[in-house]
């Protein structure tokens, strides 16, 4: 039997994502990728898989599942959830794990991701990825343009997930200490290209302005509420190239983020560009968060994509082994308030 | 000398904008340029991406900075003025039947026209292809004549066929995949415009594109071929337009 994960509740929205299908834009072809880079990498670190492997990206409410091979390793980074590893598909409680760790896992164990706190996205990666194969280089499910990831839609129940490796290679259990994932205090945005579509003190309004993050928000863009932003000639430009990270201020003046799946053209004045670099810490935003930019130049930009370059390349070095039953395990799960769970899992 | 801004998307995107409009001579800069910075083969520029009036390029800072690409593209510009860009030239064929053209009494409605007027207005002209985007493989063809011009519905619709044929303002789209939609929807091509196991489209920007009118019952033929994988559309010639 193929080695696979199979679907019992596929949770809000889950999808596998990797770090996106670029060269193709050109064609109407959406990057796609996982909203937040930096703890899709974390999950594949933990399960021993290269940083670009495609995993589980889960919205807000995690998915359940269970495994249908001999044995395999999980991997859980991004947004805190209670993660409870089930004997089978009747258990009554099982063993509860943080997120930002490695766990071993068998034939018929069910694990159940609930709701996600303190952000929006969870990744789960598998020791040795997914075996689904690439849409035009990449695993990423693109939804819209229905191609990638599994179907090239969000997972359902019933689906089995194919695994590549049938078993789980003999070693440790990690777990990641010390990844700051908290949210910048403003996020760092280059003017342009059409900020001169907006006076200077409208200019100046966006970057004072302290927006929410709305309920309408999605892979494909984050809308914000809060002070509108006013045009200097209308809301209509001829339809242009967007980039990820791109503003855009439509008629209402709400602001829009455009986010990895965004679509490839579009016709609103882009008053900013979020930089590189904080685009991971955008993408693990929960609905109701409070957002707000600061300007910065092309430069500081591209040292801060350096900067995030150089943490990626560092996360294997802050894994610590989890045979030492280490404090910062009991630390983590009394921040996320789950001992409580612990002990009813232990009763 | 040429016209154009460079302008920031972010820390690895430029546009490089030739103006505001929509026009034949701007999208022939657009396209030219695309082609020039294709052709040089630079070490950091991830891709680029045509549209109306600008050219997006996507580069990796870290391995070239914004103004090296600045400054190759600067001289890009200087040699661009003799340059030539090559499409295809296609024939499209359409089915105009009112049970797919959901709109085509409303659009003769609102222009005075017959439908059959709608038809020939439509299927008369060569549509440059401007860019693609939104879904892949959807080509934004102009111009739609200024008599069939209308603005999108008020309330789009949360989905239409692939292979509608749909017309707003002075464009006209074929839609590869089922999609929401605010356009008109006039018809339905049988012949698909992406194929999403090799990533490529049909069409490609400098294309010319005419729209050659068929009966239901040769849509349909030319659908049960497309849906066995057996249809082959082959472009009727070549297109060479010239940098004004």
């Amino acid at each position: 039997m193929t080695p696979a994960l199979r679907i019992i509740s596929p949770g809000l929205s889950t999808t596998i994502q990797d770090v996106g299908r670029s060269g193709f834009q050109r064609l109407g072809v959406s990057v796609s990728g996982a909203l937040d880079l930096v703890s899709l990498h974390a999950a594949n670190a933990l399960a021993g898989n290269p940083g670009n492997t495609g995993a589980l990206e889960a919205l807000y409410v995690g998915p359940t599942f269970a495994v249908d091979t001999d044995d395999t390793r999980l991997a859980f980074a991004g947004a805190d959830a209670v993660i409870e590893i089930l004997d089978d598909a009747d258990a009554r409680g099982g063993e509860i794990i943080p997120t930002m760790r490695s766990v071993r896992v068998r034939r018929g164990q069910v694990i159940r991701v609930g709701s996600l706190k303190n952000g929006a996205t969870l990744y789960i990666a598998v020791e040795g990825g997914f075996a689904v194969a690439p849409a035009l280089g990449s695993v990423s499910t693109d939804s819209r343009g229905r191609m990638g990831g599994w179907q090239g839609r969000p997972l359902l129940e019933g689906d089995v997930i194919p695994l590549r490796r049938a078993t789980a290679s003999d070693r440790d259990e990690y777990l990641i200490d010390g990844l700051d994932l908290a949210a910048p205090r403003r996020f760092r945005a280059v003017l342009g290209p059409q900020s001169d579509n907006f006076s200077d003190q409208e200019i100046e309004r966006f970057f004072a302005s302290e927006y929410t993050m709305s309920a309408g928000s999605n892979r494909m863009g984050m809308r914000l509420e809060g002070q509108a932003i006013g045009h200097l000639r209308g809301f209509n430009i001829v339809s242009d190239a967007i980039a990820t990270g791109s503003i855009q201020v439509p008629g209402s003046g709400q602001p829009i983020v455009l986010l990895a799946d965004h679509q490839t053209t579009g016709g609103y004045p882009k008053i900013a560009t979020v930089i590189s670099a904080d685009l991971p810490a955008l993408g693990r935003l929960p609905i109701g968060s409070k957002v707000s930019f600061a300007p910065v130049t092309v430069e500081e930009a591209a040292a801060a994509r350096r900067e995030l370059a150089a943490t990626v390349d560092g996360i294997a070095g802050t894994m610590v082994r989890l045979s030492i039953p280490a404090t910062a395990v009991a630390e983590r799960l009394l921040e996320c308030n789950l001992i409580s769970g612990v002990q009813d899992a232990a009763a | 000398m040429l016209d154009y801004r460079v302008l920031p998307a972010g820390d690895t995107a430029l546009v490089i904008e030739f103006g505001d409009r929509i026009d034949r001579a701007l999208s022939t800069l657009v396209l030219s340029l695309a082609q020039a910075l294709d052709a040089e083969r630079i070490e950091g520029v991830v891709e680029t991406v045509p549209t109306f009036r600008s050219l997006m390029v996507h580069y990796e800072p870290l391995a070239l900075a914004a103004s090296s690409l600045i400054a190759r593209i600067d001289a890009l510009m200087q040699k661009l003025g003799s340059s030539e860009i090559v499409g295809h030239v296609w024939h499209l064929p359409v089915c105009y039947d009112p049970r797919f053209a959901i709109d085509l009494d409303e659009v003769a409605k609102r222009t005075s026209l017959s439908t059959q007027q709608v038809v020939e207005r439509h299927s008369g002209p060569i549509y440059h292809v401007y860019m693609l985007g939104f879904l892949p493989g959807q080509a934004y063809m102009g111009e739609v004549a200024a008599e069939l011009a209308l603005d999108r519905l008020e309330t789009p619709r949360t989905k239409i066929p692939a292979g509608s044929l749909a017309i707003a303002s002075r464009m006209s789209c074929v839609f590869p995949l089922e999609t929401p939609c605010g356009w008109h929807v006039i018809g339905r091509c049988p012949v698909p415009l992406w194929d999403p196991v090799h990533g490529t489209s049909l069409l490609a920007p400098a294309d010319q594109v005419r729209f050659v009118p068929v009966s239901m019952r040769e849509y349909e033929t030319l659908a049960t071929r497309a849906s066995q994988g057996v249809l082959r559309i082959e472009p009727v010639s070549e297109f060479v337009g010239a940098v004004a």
